[in-house]
């Protein structure tokens, strides 16, 4: 099962190629085809993955550049695995979300590849390679196919990502230099003896900072956001949120937690409150808006704002007990994973709400549930997960991190709370002004589902239940994992 | 060892449960298909119930659980599990039989409605969500299925969607109960985290057994606390009562429902349920095996800071609640504050130790208040929808059956001695609160809402039934036998239960408490006894003297009408949250928006523009002065080579001259150096 992984990258490069060669028409089959494949080629990791077994699995190791020191070293954990299958499961979902050009599935396909070699990339040459080759694919594909004011949002998208990552790129030179590695392993070795407290450490420390919040993003780092997702067609601004901003919290888990565990222990209460500030003001920012993409767009830093809090409470405290560590980083994995479904699905449907009013402000609708009363129901769904209802999958991550960062960092966690409240003001204002209330005049021919959309929908709907009554089969991907890394930060 | 139902507790929920997602997989137009599934359901669960009831019966303090592991993480596993004792037995046994009655009264009031098999979906989901409550043995357990009845009720109020009013306030219900859900919420993670477990009971290891409880120690006090916030929103106490009145906007069955069996039960239940960790403080200071407090109110002596803050918010509510019952119009509405009330007296019992009295008489109110509301349905459905009691009026000859059944469930809900449940019930809660050492004033306080709820009980049905006849209920007609069965049976019910409750033979008492009851008659002829049938007396008779010529303009009104205003408009309480605490919330949503586009942007922009500025200086310093001197070095070079290309002429005799120049001035240079 040697080259598992590189096969998994490489699928969907070649997929890009046979896309720009096809046909136009048959641009997103094409692209959908090696969507299929790129998901057996993942489903098939999962399969062969022990889940028992601690530490990385299925590694790949070449010599690269050896005067780098940097190897062509790929691998999985329960980690890696469980964003790879998320990966997988958003892009099909995407680019079912909308007509694509040629160019738009191309784009796509190579951002997928990107993001899979983010994911399973162990050093930092080349995780860092993948992590701006997954840049310019959606720079171009906001730039070129987004909304009103795309150009806009796409330069601002690109800079803002592209200084955090030239941050981090010198971050990581600086500390090449002194301790002459790239190896994600070994530096975090390095990083659990104390061996990497240095004269740069702090520098390095606040240049990869800077870059994974502007990713994630972390709030105030995510002015970015609500322009770039809101001017970005449906299937991108899905993965977006589904996908590209978990490349900022892999990368705090994977880089930021085991490397600098002293640093964040420092600045640990400060970053608490900065998770504490993403969770309640993009919330509030939410409830102000009008235009439900935004609205989206807000609550996805919401969301990804408990991840930030689940792990910082863990590293703010110096003796924390194991428990509420695994806890907490069970919720964030959860989180992960159950945001970029639930996120993705609810930009479907504001497609789909666009794409039949030709508008998405919160006002140009009204009294949906007569006309379209399944497609009403099946959002609410969605919507319901996104709050956080227990039954749905948004509950159980959202459970584990308050559990373990309630014991870890009580008072940060009871605000953190509130953003809960706030959620469900922001979902059930729209439920309001969508579903209920007269008919609009302008919606009187609204259609229905179609069984298409229905069938596109129904995997992410079963998951949610899924996950929401039953969640141990995704626990059982990163379990060990958890258990892993809860000793590393300990 | 018998055969134990336990195990398969859960099929008491699932049953309507699973019956709901038939019913919404139906076609929508199966109309009696839906309905028969429905009530099927109910049935099933009801059977399970009896059978759960049965086993209870067996010894007294009957307590078994089963528990399982829901998933696992990390090295951990979280479990989950059901129990069952009396206190699960008794409510599994009034939700589902309620619920059923309510059930069958539907199939008659939602007759012609389009989303008539959605409505009985809905209802289903409803009761196995209560279900769930009740059969938990786990708080996370509980809280899952506490917000799954929030979304049920959220569904159902807000049935009729097309009705602007129906969708506000099923979102001020689901809003405000999720305030006091997050105070739960944070309750419940306390409690996990210091006691390591979210099991009510499992061999001695359950958090509300005593290890845990003494693990927790002094910190029991705030986590009763924020777990109380759940109950103060669910169980509509003051200040989050404020959904329960709007939550009229519903169907009248759901009303009933809400008021009766399930939702608003769920509070009371919840404090009943964890009532080891409100005993807590008490514990300490007194000693007490906490394990024991149980359900027995007997040689319970404690007042803990957390039971006097239920207590108080039970008095203060009850009070609030029944004084703007008075002066409100609308026929729900005022069953709506006497539920309010209701629920308030319920916790003062809760909190003054009379654990099983205050469960005993959320039994009671959950039959006598179905009763009420299913009665006030159909007082609504014979006169055309008129809600507003100032238009119907002497509806006494047109509507026998509604009439009869709703005077029982009036007697009952004012506390009428003898033969309603709602009386004994209610004397004992006052006989609880006598005796309690924290301050006698709520006993007062109680007694004044004991005639207040007479008093203006007796105003409505006098409006309602007596008097003249007005537009609504000229052609007002009794309904079909569909809903006055359920209300015959209900008012059967109220009567019978009375039985179980008096102090002669206290079944209900005991069973709840876990001891063997026994007959003694002696019990009867109490003192206390008189003094609360003495101020029920007064409270009607005080009705009937005030209210026996029912006009347009309410007696009150016209004694005092600052004060009516005041209650009518309910102490202007929504209209305070809307100024205060909404009106600050929606400024902070506006500032976070504006913080987000001029201050945090901004701040990025500025940066930006910095580094525009660096750019523009750059290309300025470049374009004026290293491109500048770039050039003029090269200009100057090149000058430069003009002047000399200048010399270099190719002629023998310049170049020879230049030379011998050149050699002179070195000889020169030479001779004056040397």
């Amino acid at each position: 099962m040697v080259g598992m992984i590189t096969a998994l990258i490489l699928v969907p490069l070649v997929g890009a190629l046979c896309v720009s060669a096809a046909r136009p028409r048959q641009a997103r089959g094409v692209a959908l085809g090696f969507n299929a494949l790129s998901a057996i080629i993942a489903f098939t990791l999962w399969r062969n993955f022990d889940s028992s077994a601690a530490g990385l699995q299925l590694i790949e190791r070449y010599a690269w550049i050896p005067a780098l020191g940097a190897e062509y070293l790929v691998g999985i954990d329960g980690l890696s695995l469980l964003l790879v299958l998320l990966t997988s499961l958003l892009f099909p979902f995407a680019l079912l979300a909308q007509q694509g050009s040629r160019g738009l599935c191309a784009l796509m396909l190579v951002m997928q590849s990107a993001l899979y070699g983010t994911f399973t990339a162990q050093n930092f040459v080349l995780w860092f390679l993948f992590y701006e080759m997954s840049l310019i694919p959606s720079f171009l594909l906001i730039k070129l196919w987004g909304g009103e004011k795309r150009a806009h949002a796409a330069t601002k998208f690109f800079l803002y990502t592209f200084l955090g990552s030239v941050a981090m790129l010198l971050a990581f030179l600086g500390l090449y230099f002194v301790h002459g590695t790239f190896d994600f392993a070994r530096l975090a070795e390095l990083g659990k003896t104390g061996l990497l407290t240095s004269n740069i450490s702090w520098l390095a420390f606040a240049g990869i900072f800077v870059g994974l919040a502007v990713k994630v993003p972390l709030f105030p780092f995510h002015t970015w956001l609500p322009d770039a997702y809101e001017t970005a067609p449906t299937g991108v601004a899905m993965v977006l949120t589904g996908t590209l901003s978990k490349m900022g919290v892999y990368g705090f888990v994977r880089l930021l937690l085991p490397l600098f565990p002293s640093e964040m222990r420092v600045v640990g209460p400060w970053l608490l409150g900065l998770a504490v500030c993403s969770i309640i003001f993009a919330s509030l920012a939410a409830w102000a808006q009008t235009d439900l993409k935004r609205i989206v767009a807000y609550l996805s830093i919401n969301h990804l704002g408990y991840c930030m809090l689940g792990l910082f409470a863990i590293t703010a405290r110096t003796a924390e007990p194991m428990v509420e560590t695994q806890a907490a980083l069970s919720g964030v994995f959860m989180q992960i994973f159950n945001h970029g479904i639930t996120a993705a699905t609810l930009f479907y449907y504001v497609g789909l709400l666009e794409q039949r009013r030709g508008a998405r402000g919160l006002d140009d609708f009204g009294g949906l549930m007569q006309r379209a009363p399944l497609l009403c129901g099946w959002m609410s769904i969605a919507m319901f997960s996104s709050l956080g209802l227990p039954g749905l999958n948004g509950f159980v991550g959202e459970f584990l991190i308050f559990k373990g960062s309630f014991a870890l960092a009580a008072s940060f966690t009871a605000v953190a709370v509130l953003g809960l409240l706030i959620t469900a003001i922001v979902f059930l204002r729209a439920m309001q002004a969508l579903f209920s209330g007269p008919l609009a005049g302008s919606c009187s021919a609204f259609p229905e589902l179609r069984p298409k959309e229905k069938l596109v929908l129904l995997p992410a709907t079963l998951l949610m239940f899924a996950i929401g009554i039953a969640p141990q089969f995704i626990f059982n991907i990163f379990n060990t994992t958890v258990v892993q890394m809860a000793q590393l930060f300990a | 060892m018998t055969f134990s139902l336990v195990p398969s507790l859960w099929l008491i929920p699932a049953a309507p449960l699973v019956v709901s997602l038939l019913i919404l997989s139906l076609k929508k137009s199966r109309h009696s298909a839906s309905a028969m599934l429905a009530i099927f359901g109910q049935l099933v669960a009801l059977g399970f119930s009896a059978a759960a009831f049965l086993q209870t019966l067996a010894t007294p303090g009957f307590r078994v659980v089963h528990n399982f592991t829901w998933f696992s993480f990390g090295e951990q596993s979280l479990r989950i599990g059901w129990v069952l004792d009396p206190l699960t037995a008794a409510m599994l046994i009034m939700i589902t039989f309620v619920a059923l009655w309510i059930f069958v009264f539907s199939v008659g009031y939602m007759a012609g409605d389009e989303h008539f098999a959605r409505f009985f979906a809905y209802l289903s989901f409803f009761t196995a969500a209560m279900l769930g409550v009740v059969i938990a043995n786990s708080l996370l357990l509980l809280f899952v299925c506490w917000e799954l009845v929030g979304i049920a009720s959220y569904l159902l109020i807000g049935f009729w969607i097309h009705k602007p009013s129906a969708a506000a306030a099923a979102k001020k219900a689901f809003i405000t109960t999720r305030i006091g859900d997050l105070g739960f919420f944070v309750g419940l993670l306390w409690l996990y985290g210091s006691s390591g477990t979210l099991l009510f009971y499992e061999e001695g290891r359950g958090c509300l057994e005593s290890a845990a409880l003494l693990a927790i120690g002094p910190s029991a006090t705030a986590i009763a606390l924020l777990i109380f916030c759940g109950a103060v929103s669910k169980s509509g106490q003051f200040p989050l009562h404020v959904w329960l009145p709007d939550a009229m906007e519903g169907p009248t069955p759901v009303s009933a429902l809400i008021h009766a069996a399930t939702m608003v039960a769920a509070g009371v239940f919840l404090v009943a349920r964890v009532y080891p960790l409100f005993s807590m403080g008490g514990v300490v200071a007194g000693g007490v095996d906490p394990g024991h407090a149980g359900l027995s109110a007997a040689g319970y002596n404690g007042v803990t800071p957390s039971l006097t803050v239920v207590v108080w918010v039970g008095v203060i509510t009850a009070l609030m609640a029944s004084l703007i019952a008075l002066a409100q119009w609308d026929i729900k509405r005022i069953l709506a504050y006497s539920t309010v009330s209701q629920l308030g007296l319920m916790m003062v019992s809760l909190g003054v130790g009379g654990v099983a009295v205050g469960v005993m008489h959320l039994l009671a109110h959950g039959f006598f208040k179905a009763l009420l509301f299913l009665g006030a349905g159909s007082v609504i459905h014979s006169c055309q929808h008129e809600q507003d009691i100032r238009r119907m009026g002497g509806l006494r000859g047109m509507i026998p059956i509604t009439l009869i059944t709703y005077a029982v469930g009036m007697m009952a809900l004012s506390g009428v001695p003898l033969f309603f449940a709602g009386a004994w019930t209610k004397e004992e809660i006052l006989q609880a609160t006598a005796h309690w050492p924290g301050s006698r004033v709520p006993h007062y306080l109680m007694m004044a809402g004991v005639v207040l709820t007479a008093l203006y009980m007796t105003r409505q049905m006098i409006y309602v039934f007596f008097g003249r006849r007005h537009a609504a209920s000229e052609r007002a007609h009794e309904s079909p036998r569909v809903m006055t069965l359920p209300l015959i049976v209900l008012a059967f019910c109220t009567i019978a239960l009375s039985l179980l409750l008096t102090p002669a033979w206290p079944w209900l008492h005991e069973y709840l408490s876990g001891a063997r009851a026994h007959f003694e008659t002696a019990r009867l002829i109490q003192p206390a006894l008189l003094v609360s049938f003495a101020l029920v007396a007064a409270g009607i008779g005080l009705g009937i003297l005030i209210y026996r010529n029912p006009t347009e303009r309410d007696p009150l009104e016209a004694a005092q009408p600052a004060l009516f205003r005041f209650l009518e408009n309910r102490m202007w309480l929504d209209e305070i949250y809307a100024r205060t605490v909404i009106a600050f919330s929606r400024m902070a949503a506006r500032l976070s928006d504006w913080m987000d586009r001029h201050v945090w942007d901004g701040l990025v922009r500025t940066v930006g523009g910095i580094a525009r500025l660096f750019g523009d200086l750059n290309k300025g310093a470049d374009e004026r002065g290293i491109n500048a001197a770039v050039d003029e070095t090269t200009f100057g070079a090149r000058d430069l080579g003009r002047v000399i290309s200048a010399a270099h002429s190719g002629q023998v005799q310049t170049y020879l001259g230049a030379v011998g120049v050149g050699m002179l001035a070195l000889l020169l240079l030479y001779a004056w150096l040397g």
